[in-house]
């Protein structure tokens, strides 16, 4: 894999934040702040639908409503954030390409840094790249052959040109307007993202993936995802998020929708590796994600796998309604926090049909100073019969100065219904640190290799090509954490 | 030049003295044996050796090459080529023995200026290593000393030195566990690397590892001192009469 291989190269190459490089392209941004005006800016330079804006208006108004219910429940610190200080629209100017020939050579050189195979030529099969800059999805690759194969890959921006009627019957489906102070704010003011549709029966062959970075200054990213399987099909999804070094923070907020119908597979994996911030807490994205799918149907599944190794803060919770009789959810993560970072994260399984059955694997690294929060929910609805959910979440603490937390909700309305919740934590032990010393290993190198041991179940859960970059991501994310 | 040189090394543990002024010098080529009672800083020893921390030298030195080997951190020790098997070889949950054994293989070579091992060279070579110590080779899919049994634990320390291949081999009573047939297999692989160029430092309790790991010399640590040393022959007699003589004198 081209992309693989020059990402691991460049992992190698950098010895702290590799992505922290800013791109010098002319951008074409929206007024600093939030108004209806800039909703309807957004709106108009996208060419929406008169439904899009009405929705978009809707939420920012009942957005409005919520000024004093930033969720605060979390644990996690930080200054108040002041919405009116961002930019809400960054685009590269030149937009409308007809080809990758006209993507800005500066953007690709962007893109070439992060590993992204995005010139046709360099493209081997496998993945199908949407990249999505600040705001604005550059370039789709492998259209034409997912197009023959019925698969919908593109945009979200396009598919509302394109695809009116599937956006309009499932966005917000998942993810309402209403649902949380970050997610209300997406839906008012996301600008891009990607819109996957898989047809009945298919087995979509390749990987689909998206990179995000934030490039602008003070730009807020808002993608929002949408991705449907029908019945029968099964879609491999890979995002992939980064950011330049900055001493601002910066905000992302995001929601990801995933809807899941009759026998139909989704797995989304996800390699989030936004700028943390310096080793004081100085600078790093605020990355307050809402990402949940929906099984609606008959034995469904929806597999999410996180690797979370950035950001200064993550609020994150890839949850699954398993609403189908014997749908399938499950949830493998692995946080790590090192210096001052701080994650409060975890999943929600809402057991509604019959027989459904959910997994979490949750694996918590700190580091540093860090803070490490697990939080998860369990519900049982009173029609789960024998419903099941198994849950372990463990720790591992490098140094005495980080922590790490478990907060484990459990609710069951049906005395069929069993859960199932392990926890562990441990440390790196001197004696496994000298084991490897003693066999020719840095220390660095055996931090890794003993924390990818400990992450190893999830890790195996993400696709090849990116299993051994999500590696390689673990060990240079807790440089210097130890000695 | 002499390969390892400990002299007079003197070492304590929490504030205790357990080394007391220690003296060794491993030719290359030669196989020493270490014997003596529980708890008189054999481990110790190998442990101020390969540079474990939480022991402090008091006096002493010790040299490889000629080099000072105390001034280096545990893990240059390592790639300069001083190799530990463990008396208690600790788990790696999740970490397949192959990949310790990639990852370790390749900081050596890394060090020594080659490029990493390609993927299809290391599995022969874990293939052949494996089946010269009667390993079932699947055994390298498994983490590294995760529910091992005592005698794999001490079989994959030495497949992991044959993979090696230091230039100075401590062996902290890797014949403990094993049973009789895998003391014999296991030895053969330890004798598989003797070579001139290579010492070997065997700590053990049993004369019975010592007919099929002919030891050049025989020394007796006892008190954190070496109170005897011989030829092969000495290790019978101790068979025979036991450490109290030695006690009495070190005391
Ligand atoms: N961390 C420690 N704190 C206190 N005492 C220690 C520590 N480590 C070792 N010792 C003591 O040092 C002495 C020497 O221990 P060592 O393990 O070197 O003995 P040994 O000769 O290898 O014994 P055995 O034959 O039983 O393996 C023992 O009395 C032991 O209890
Ligand atoms: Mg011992």
């Amino acid at each position: 894999m081209v992309a693989t291989r020059e990402t691991a190269a460049a992992v190698r190459d950098v010895e702290q934040y590799k992505y922290g490089f800013v791109t010098d392209i002319e951008s074409d941004k929206a007024p600093k702040g939030l108004s209806e005006d800039i909703i309807r800016f957004i709106s108009a330079k996208k060419n929406e639908p008169e439904w899009m804006l009405e929705w978009r208006l809707k939420a920012y108004r009942y957005w409005l409503t919520l000024a004093d219910e930033e969720p605060t429940w979390a644990k996690l610190h930080f200054p108040k954030i002041d919405y009116q200080a961002s930019y809400y629209y960054a685009a590269p100017k030149r937009e409308k390409l007809a080809s990758l020939d006209e993507v800005d050579p500066k953007l690709l050189e962007t893109y070439k840094k992060l590993g992204i195979p995005l010139l046709e030529q360099q493209m081997l099969a496998g993945v199908a790249v949407d990249a999505v800059f600040d705001s604005v999805s550059v370039a789709t690759t492998y259209k034409k052959k997912l197009e023959e194969m019925g698969v919908i890959f593109m945009p979200i921006s396009e598919a509302l040109q394109k695809h009116p009627e599937l956006v309009k019957k499932y966005l917000g489906s998942v993810v309402p307007y209403s649902d949380n102070f970050y997610a209300t704010l997406n839906c008012a003011v996301f600008t891009d993202g990607s819109f996957v549709y898989i047809p009945k029966g298919l087995r979509c062959p390749m990987e689909l993936s998206t990179y995000f970075r934030i490039n602008e200054k003070n730009t807020g990213q808002f993608e929002r995802t949408l991705i449907i399987a029908d019945e029968g099909s099964y879609v491999s999804y890979l995002e992939g998020c980064t950011a330049p070094q900055r001493d601002e923070n910066q905000l992302h907020a995001a929601v990801v929708e995933l809807i899941a119908l009759d026998d139909a597979e989704i797995k989304y994996s996800t390699v989030q590796n936004w700028y943390p911030g310096d080793a004081d807490g100085k600078g790093g994205i605020f990355n307050f994600v809402t990402k949940r799918g929906a099984c609606r149907g008959k034995n469904s599944k929806i597999m999410w796998t996180q690797v979370e190794t950035g950001s200064s803060i993550t609020w994150k919770y890839p949850s699954c309604i398993l609403q189908g009789d014997n749908s399938v959810g499950e949830f493998y993560s692995v946080a790590i926090t090192n210096n001052r970072q701080q994650a409060d994260t975890g999943t929600k399984m809402i057991h509604l049909g019959k027989g459904t059955r959910s997994k979490i694997i949750s694996k918590g690294i700190s580091a540093g100073r860090a803070d490490n929060t697990y939080r998860g929910l369990v519900r049982m609805g009173p029609k789960a019969d024998g419903a099941r959910n198994y849950t372990q979440c463990d720790s591992l603490l490098i140094g005495d100065k980080c922590g790490a937390h478990t907060v484990p909700y459990i609710e069951s309305r049906n005395p069929t219904a069993t859960t199932e919740h392990e926890a562990t934590t441990s440390k790196i032990s001197d004696d496994q640190l000298f084991y490897c010393l003693q066999r020719g290993m840095k220390q660095e190198e055996a931090v890794s290799l003993i924390v990818n041991g400990f992450c190893k179940e999830v890790l195996q859960t993400l696709p090849m090509e990116f299993a051994v970059e999500a590696q390689k991501l673990v060990g240079i994310s807790l440089e210097g954490s130890v000695g | 030049m002499s390969l390892l040189e400990v002299k007079n090394l003197h070492a304590s543990v929490a504030g205790k003295e357990i080394l007391k002024g220690i003296t060794l010098t491993l030719e290359p080529g030669s196989v020493h044996a270490i014997m003596g009672p529980n708890g008189t800083g054999k481990s110790t020893l190998s442990n101020v050796i390969a540079g474990r921390e939480g022991y402090e030298v008091t006096k002493g030195e010790v040299l490889l090459d000629g080099k000072d080997v105390l001034a280096m951190e545990a893990d240059e020790r390592a790639r300069a080529g001083i190799f530990l098997a463990f008396q208690y070889p600790v788990e790696i949950p999740g970490v397949t023995t192959s990949a310790f054994l990639k990852t370790a293989l390749n900081a050596k070579r890394r060090a020594a200026g080659q490029p990493e091992i390609d993927a299809m060279e290391f599995l022969k070579l874990v293939k052949a290593k494996t089946a010269v110590l009667g390993m079932p080779y699947d055994m390298i899919k498994r983490a590294l000393n995760v529910g091992f049994s005592g005698g794999e634990k001490k079989r994959a320390e030495v497949l992991q030195m044959t993979m090696l291949e230091p230039r100075v081999a401590i062996l902290d009573e890797t014949d403990s566990g094993l049973d009789i047939d895998a003391l014999k297999v296991v030895s053969e692989g330890v004798n598989s690397l003797r070579s001139p160029d290579r010492a070997f430092l065997v700590i053990t309790h049993y004369q019975r590892l010592l007919d099929y790991i002919v030891p050049d010399y025989v020394h007796v640590l006892a008190n954190g001192r070496v109170v005897a040393s011989g030829g092969k022959e000495l290790a019978l007699q101790l068979e025979a009469e036991g450490y109290a003589k030695y006690l009495n004198t070190a005391a």
